[in-house]
């Protein structure tokens, strides 16, 4: 039950674009078209899973113990880069096909907040490991949500006739508001 | 002259926030009131600064193939000092930044800085454009979050100059999003091509 509580806060309540601002470089970035925004949220899905579980463990078994919790940030961000590499290396060895779809993603997700983010957010709000990775596939799922709904509205956009000064980045914002409204709906399905 | 443009460049032509739109998590997410966004400003330009500073000191010595994860460890450290200093310091407004100061880490503004301009330049340029480019940062949240606080319930500074509430969605979440999206909107349509 607490982890059917933990997907349906972190997918619609407090979803991770839209309420909580994380990962809003890549919302702006790669939601042109439908097709990369899901390539996108795949490459994420993928990494934030895997940096969770491993940022985890490393603080619970490496930096508590040692007594240095200050050296969080630092550690995360090297742990999170060299991931992201090492998942990509696996990636064009074991499968060519995944590696094309996902592969431009990847060196993005290094400095996409949202995978930073909510590993620090599991250590804040006291998870243990499997709550954890439940929450950050459930943000994961979150992420890909809003950044699919605002890629198809913005490819009905471009048909649309606006002021030159509206296109491309304030338009996608003001979008990304009305759907942050629309998602406030959400708030209080969970008590 | 050459470095007076090079320090007011960060102010409206090469706005971090408003015209290279780089850096807008922290952006959106503490700038419900005014002080919330200086601070954030502040912690982002202090970072810069000395990011920018130590990137241009060491960039002979770095190899050039290690550069990100090089410049990535100086960003982390210079992140650390500031969160335990406002962690000591104004424990209030810690509180409020809360997760936002870490991801300055991830400020796609500090690491843009680090690579296009302090690793090519010296030393003193480099210190010019971290505060150049840090006080435009802080100056963009400063007005996002005056807008959205005046807006949003009334007040400015903490200083509440109606009866009653506000406009509630600027303090809420959507409201960030529409208001920088308007911001972004003026300055595009007054900026000279």
């Amino acid at each position: 039950m607490e982890y059917i509580l933990i997907i349906i806060t972190a997918v619609f309540i407090n979803n991770i674009v839209l309420a909580q601002f994380l990962g809003i470089c890549p919302f702006l970035g790669v939601s042109n078209k439908v097709t990369t925004a899901v390539g996108m949220t795949g490459a994420v899905a993928f990494v934030m899973v895997l940096a969770t579980m491993v940022t985890y463990i490393i603080y619970i078994y490496v930096l508590v113990p040692l007594g240095i919790g200050f050296m969080q940030t630092i550690t995360y961000i090297l742990v999170i880069a060299s991931l992201v590499q090492m998942v990509e290396i696996i990636l064009k060895k074991v499968s060519q096909s995944l590696y094309q779809a996902l592969g431009i993603f990847l060196p993005l997700i290094t400095t996409n907040c949202a995978v930073l983010g909510v590993a620090i957010l599991v250590i804040k709000k006291d998870y243990n490991l499997i709550e954890g990775v439940v929450f950050g596939a459930s943000n994961a799922i979150g992420f890909g949500l809003a950044l699919v709904i605002l890629a198809g509205i913005r490819e009905q956009l471009e048909l649309a006739d606006l002021p030159k000064a509206m296109k491309g980045v304030p338009i996608s914002l003001i979008t990304a508001g009305i759907l942050a409204l629309a998602f406030m709906g959400f708030t209080g399905i969970v008590k | 002259m050459n470095q007076l443009n090079n320090f007011t460049k960060g102010f409206i032509k090469e706005n971090p926030i408003l015209v290279l739109v780089l850096g807008c998590c922290p952006a959106l997410a503490t700038t419900s009131s005014a002080l919330n966004g200086l601070g954030m400003g502040v912690a982002t330009t202090f970072v810069l600064i000395g990011s920018n500073v130590v990137v241009s000191l060491l960039s002979d010595l770095i190899p050039y193939k290690v550069r990100i994860p090089a410049f990535v460890v100086i960003i982390a450290s210079f992140v650390t000092i500031v969160d335990l200093l406002m962690q000591a310091y104004v424990p209030a407004l810690y509180e409020k930044l809360g997760i936002f100061i870490p991801l300055i880490v991830v400020n796609c503004i500090v690491l843009g800085r680090a690579e296009a301009f302090a690793s090519k330049n010296s030393v003193l340029s480099s210190f010019i454009d971290g505060s150049g480019m840090g006080l435009g940062f802080t100056f963009a949240l400063g007005i996002l979050g005056a807008f959205r606080e005046i807006a949003g319930s009334g007040a400015i500074f903490d200083y509440k100059f109606i009866d009653g509430d506000g406009i509630l969605v600027f303090i809420l979440a959507p409201g960030a999003f529409i208001a920088l999206g308007y911001m972004i909107a003026v300055v595009s349509k007054f900026k000279k091509p």
